[in-house]
């Protein structure tokens, strides 16, 4: 805390510190419930009426920075997809998909 | 039965295991009955009971809270009474593994029939920030959140607080849940070393009032080896004056907190442990 502990090298104000760190973060984090979740959801739902994806294939984060954080939404979308014109069927959003059968569905409106 | 008395719903809760729960559970409900309250502590640690060890009582325990919920028995029959201190009481956990075995509707049924005849009703918290944590103090009127002078306890403390003030009746009905800290093995010489947080630290961070100091002692163990609480096994000890000061305080006194210490000199040691003033 003050002098004399930096002479002895004392782990107690490291300790604190990384505490006080980390603990802002996580407040922060608390009081927005999941707010990743809520906007992978409608974002997905919005973009799946009109562009067919894998849902396993996108990827949303916050990058946290100093002064603004930056939303990314990474959506791979396959190269035989219409993006405009006509929209395809609307299929709802599988958001977890089981393992390894979420494919078919998405193979037969391609055809 | 149709009395005005209500008890004091307490919650004695971490986050972080072996922190000192049951301990303090055991400890401050002791110190309470033996000021000549009516306590009733009850175990939620389903599955992983040990405040009947904690409290001696463990060969005596015939029907527990599960049992109580699932209408096996009615609630007198599960209630044990302690041995040493009559207005003590304890309610089991069972040593099942259906965690499910504990419903919230059933724990609201048994807190409200436990209200008009004890003065505190002491939850005693399993670990964790699962259902067993949450129910347990999902009635309570207040908490006692117990932590070392350590990074991760300090850190679980706080996500608890958060859980505090989200997930109870109180807080659901946009009220509070009175909130108080206990700080447990503390050493005093280690703190002003450097080498443990201090008190003000773990205060600073997690800004919730301070119920009192346990200082790390050999007595808390000697006292669950034997199956007695320490504010009874040694109630002259420093963890167990801490103890008491702890309970005066919640009941509203006005206490100076002092870090209660033993000497640790050899004279000490050779004439009995009431020197510690």
């Amino acid at each position: 805390m003050n002098i004399f502990s930096l002479f002895r090298r004392s782990s107690a104000p490291v300790a604190r510190e990384r505490l006080q760190i980390l603990l802002a973060h996580e407040r922060i984090e608390r009081n927005q419930p999941d707010l990743l979740g809520v906007l992978r959801e409608e974002i997905l739902a919005v973009i799946s009426r009109h562009v067919h994806f894998e849902p396993d294939k996108v990827r949303i984060e916050v990058d946290r920075g100093k002064s603004m954080s930056t939303l990314v939404v990474d959506i791979e979308i396959p190269n035989s997809e219409q993006i405009s014109g006509i929209a395809p069927p609307y299929t709802p959003l599988k958001l977890d998909p089981g393992p390894g059968e979420s494919g078919p569905a998405m193979d037969q409106q391609v055809a | 039965m149709s009395e005005e008395k209500k008890a004091r719903v307490l919650v004695v809760t971490s986050g972080k295991g072996g922190v000192g729960k049951t301990t303090s559970t055991a400890a401050l409900g002791a110190a309470l009955a033996h000021n000549g309250d009516n306590v009733v502590v009850i175990d939620f640690d389903v599955g992983l009971r040990n405040l009947d060890l904690v409290l001696g009582a463990e060969r005596r325990v015939v029907f527990d809270l599960i049992n109580v919920i699932h209408g096996v028995a009615k609630l007198p029959q599960a209630l044990i009474r302690d041995k040493r201190v009559e207005n003590l009481q304890l309610l089991a956990a069972s040593q099942t593994r259906d965690k499910d075995a504990l419903t919230e509707e059933g724990v609201a049924k048994v807190i409200d029939e436990l209200r008009p005849k004890f003065d505190w009703i002491i939850c005693d918290s399993p670990a964790g920030i699962e259902r067993g944590a949450t129910l347990a103090m999902r009635h309570a009127d207040a908490a006692i959140i117990v932590t070392n002078p350590e990074v991760s306890s300090v850190r679980d403390a706080d996500r608890i607080i958060g859980l505090l003030d989200s997930k109870t009746e109180k807080a659901e009905r946009g009220e509070r849940v009175d909130k108080h800290l206990l700080i447990t093995r503390f050493d005093p010489w280690r703190a002003q070393r450097g080498e443990m947080l201090a008190i003000e630290d773990v205060l600073e961070i997690l800004s919730v009032p301070l119920l009192g100091i346990i200082p790390e002692s050999e007595e808390v163990l000697r006292a669950s080896n034997v199956g007695s609480p320490v504010t009874l096994n040694s109630a002259q000890s420093a963890p167990a004056r801490a103890y008491f000061d702890a309970v005066r305080r919640l009941k509203g006194e006005q206490v100076p907190m002092n870090v209660h210490t033993e000497s640790r000199g050899l004279l000490n040691k050779l004439f009995g442990r009431k020197a510690a003033a």
